[in-house]
């Protein structure tokens, strides 16, 4: 099961929250804090997965991050996920923001942060993959758009 | 057009002009210089939202939504705003339900009371006829219903799992999920239908959503799995069908026809397969076939290839099957990507306990020991879990130097574990025992201030059983690392407990020459060649009243270099008696009560006569292991 999904940039920043455990505002703040101290310190070219500090609930829990440009896409999942998949799944997610946004910069996801949320609703939901062709998702995307 | 439609777009025109729009609300934040301007501005936003939602205006309620939403993310408190979040649900515009109901997911959990009241509006639109309100509901229900909702709407979803939309279908299997996980009952009323789901043999996402939904139930349900074996044929047709690469451009992601149903349908054969050997050999043709067509350049191929491999080593597989599996993951290992590294670590470390013989295994322990030694922090820890359960008598030699290197880079709570773990296996699989020894006074000297006591209990048992010489050996070593002025040295407390324990006890042999000379030669540890002197008693008063009196020493060392002064007053000449006796004298009046006690009893060990003292003081008998004795009747326990 996927907890959670963060979007945040290069200073920790978050620009989308995204949480499947159902935790009140202070702890997902704190959990979002604790994983960026995590995953700051990380060079490129080490790999894209960290197992979870104790606060973030041990060696049961993994985070699988992707980093573009300025931006930080990070998953954390619990130990029934495939680390190799997730990492596919966080290509689609920016690839439907791609086509959505037309060549999607850190500035549409900051103005458009509801909508980066109906995308990934399209893809994940209740903490659990449900569509993985970045098509689908970006049609049922601007079908919903045209609809008043 | 209608005046009064004209009327209408105009009042609510105006009733927006004075809203901030969320772009502008954005605007301002990243405009903020400091933390505590950004903390006003949105305390003003708040506050006029908080005044804007009382007057209860249907054009103006969704800008102060988003915006709320917005402010939440930031990590401010937007409780106030769930009833307006249900308002819009309420509303018939498609914009606004959809934003309320992405409120309600984001600002109200499962255990607030506020969320019964969305049932209503669920329902109603679990049951319209726009294929898209369906969905929003079903995407709703599916990331916070609580049990009840769960309950109540269960039949609904059920119906609309049987719908004929595909969009809708797959929505609901997950949504089914979460009501399956919420309300166990459940289970039995989905059975039909989330095995009906496998039938769509075209759609790719229905199948993917089916086998999550049958993943969970036949986790669930032993009944529901051994219902669900008679689909294995199907599902192994379908994964051939994705291998030979039929193909469709859509599911494409570079050259591997759909990885993720690929392996979602992996994993449900590792479930229907486990521990049943029909289904195990249905499977093994097809498995086989995923191992060596995939094509293992990208990450793509990588990630189904993983599991594949997890697939035939949970299952009855043939014995081919498994080594292939091995020497895949012997492939991984040496791949120059760390991700790829890193998993087939995990994997092997998980495999490696099942395995009936390793030697399949042994065979890329070389790769094992590079990976020990990768910069990378994740890599090294399950390198070193590795080491450790393929370690066995012909190659501790090798694995434990390695460790020994790696120990001097870990973080502190990992050097306990790992110590800990280096001693029990330098005791299960040593070659000799002096070997072990060196062993255990390398990492005392590397890690000493952070192993746990009853590693060094092990050692001074370890110590105390062995033959005259290797004590020779091993207590002169130790006193020669310990002499050495060395800041590191000084502050790894292990070592220096060991170490007063040895000269306690064995300081007769410490200070004669070595009765046994090839034990120095052959020594692993090169730095302690050149100072192997013998010390003179004082020398040797002198490093323990150096240590008493040291600042950063603690109460533990005091109490045991009290006993081990006491002990030489036995065995050396009597004007260091004297000496030693006057220091333990200094600590009669000590603050804390264990030394204070101790150096009361030992100064008054002094008035007893010769040949009793003598006898007190005498060196200990070989410790036993505590654990060995309980099996045997006698009760004679010296440690």
């Amino acid at each position: 099961m996927i907890q959670a999904v963060y979007i945040f940039n290069n200073q920790g920043k978050p620009r989308l929250i995204s949480d499947y455990r159902n935790l009140d505002v202070q702890k997902s703040q704190e959990f979002l804090k604790e994983t960026y101290n995590l995953i700051k310190t990380r060079k490129d070219n080490q790999c894209n997965f960290i197992e979870g500090s104790k606060l973030l609930g041990g060696s049961n829990t993994k985070i699988i991050y992707r980093h573009y440009a300025t931006l930080y896409f990070v998953f954390v999942v619990d130990s029934s996920e495939s680390e190799l998949g997730i990492l596919d799944l966080i290509q689609v997610l920016v690839e439907s923001l791609d086509k959505c946004f037309e060549n999607v910069c850190e500035l549409d996801i900051v103005f458009k942060c509801d909508q980066v949320h109906y995308i990934l609703n399209e893809i994940i939901s209740g903490g659990m993959v449900l569509e993985t062709k970045y098509g689908e998702v970006v049609h049922a995307f601007n079908e919903q758009s045209k609809i008043k | 057009m209608d005046t009064s439609v004209q009327l209408k777009q105009i009042q609510s025109f105006v009733n927006k002009l004075g809203v901030m729009r969320l772009k502008d609300l954005i605007k301002a934040v990243r405009n903020c210089k400091t933390a505590a301007d950004e903390r006003a501005v949105i305390a003003k936003e708040s506050a006029f939202i908080r005044t804007q939602f009382k007057e209860e205006n249907n054009d103006t309620r969704h800008i102060n939504v988003s915006k709320l939403l917005y402010i939440f993310m930031l990590g401010y408190p937007a409780h106030f705003g769930q009833i307006e979040c249900l308002k819009l649900v309420a509303s018939n515009k498609f914009s606004d339900k959809r934003l309320g109901y992405l409120g309600i997911m984001l600002l109200l959990d499962e255990n607030q009371e506020v969320l019964t009241l969305v049932t209503n509006s669920l329902k109603n639109d679990l049951n319209h006829s726009n294929m898209f309100n369906v969905g929003l509901a079903l995407c709703t229900l599916g990331n916070i219903s609580s049990v009840e909702m769960a309950r109540d709407l269960s039949s609904e979803v059920e119906k609309l799992l049987g719908n004929s939309n595909t969009y809708i279908r797959k929505k609901a299997a997950l949504c089914a999920l979460r009501i399956i996980r919420k309300v166990p009952d459940l289970l039995d009323n989905y059975v039909i239908r989330a095995n009906k789901l496998l039938n769509e043999e075209k759609n790719h996402a229905i199948l993917l959503t089916g086998t999550t939904l049958l993943i969970e139930m036949c986790q669930l349900s032993k009944n529901v799995l051994n219902d669900t074996r008679k689909n294995v044929p199907r599902l192994v047709r379908i994964l051939r069908n994705l291998v030979n690469n039929n193909y469709s451009a859509e599911h494409d992601v570079n050259g591997v026809s759909d990885p993720f149903l690929q392996v979602q349908i992996l994993r449900l054969l590792r479930l229907l397969g486990h521990n049943n050997v029909e289904a195990s050999d249905l499977m093994n043709d097809v498995l086989a076939q995923v191992a060596t067509n995939t094509d293992n350049a990208k990450n793509v191929g990588n990630s189904i290839l993983y599991e594949t491999v997890l697939t035939i080593m949970n299952i009855e597989s043939e014995k081919s099957l498994q080594v292939m599996a091995i020497n895949i993951l012997g492939r991984f290992l040496s791949n120059r990507d760390n991700n790829i590294k890193y998993v087939a670590l995990t994997t092997l470390c998980q495999v490696a306990s099942i395995l009936t013989d390793s030697s399949s295994l042994q065979r890329h322990s070389s790769t094992i020991i590079d990976c020990i030694k990768d910069t990378d922090i994740s890599i090294r820890k399950r390198a070193i879990d590795l080491a450790f359960i393929l370690m066995n008598r012909q190659n501790i030699r090798v694995l434990a130097r390695e460790l020994l290197v790696s120990l001097e880079t870990t973080t502190n709570e990992e050097k306990s574990k790992i110590s800990r773990r280096l001693c029990e296996c330098a005791n299960r699989y040593k070659p000799n025992k002096r070997w072990e020894i060196d062993t255990v006074c390398r990492v005392l000297k590397i890690a000493g201030g952070h192993v746990e006591q009853d590693v060094i209990n092990n050692f001074i048992r370890l110590i105390s059983t062995s033959s005259t010489e290797l004590q020779q050996y091993a207590t002169s070593k130790l006193y020669n690392i310990l002499n050495k002025k060395n800041d590191t040295v000084e502050s790894q407390e292990g070592l220096q407990l060991a170490t007063i324990w040895c000269i306690g006890e064995y300081c007769d042999l410490l200070l004669q020459s070595p009765l046994d000379d090839s034990l120095a030669i052959n020594d692993e540890d090169e730095t302690n060649n050149s100072s192997t002197e013998i010390p003179s008693e004082t020398e040797v008063i002198d490093l323990l009243e150096r240590l008493i009196e040291g600042s950063h020493v603690t109460n533990k060392i005091r109490q045991y270099i009290l006993i081990a002064l006491v002990k030489l007053t036995n065995k050396l000449s009597s004007n260091c008696r004297d000496r030693n006796n006057s220091i333990i004298a200094k600590y009669k009046t000590n603050i804390n009560l264990e030394i204070q006690q101790r150096a009361v009893e030992f100064s008054s060990l002094n008035n007893l006569n010769d040949d009793i003292r003598s006898v007190v003081l005498d060196r200990m008998p070989a410790l036993e292991n505590t654990k060995e004795k309980k099996s045997s009747s006698s009760s004679s326990n010296v440690s």
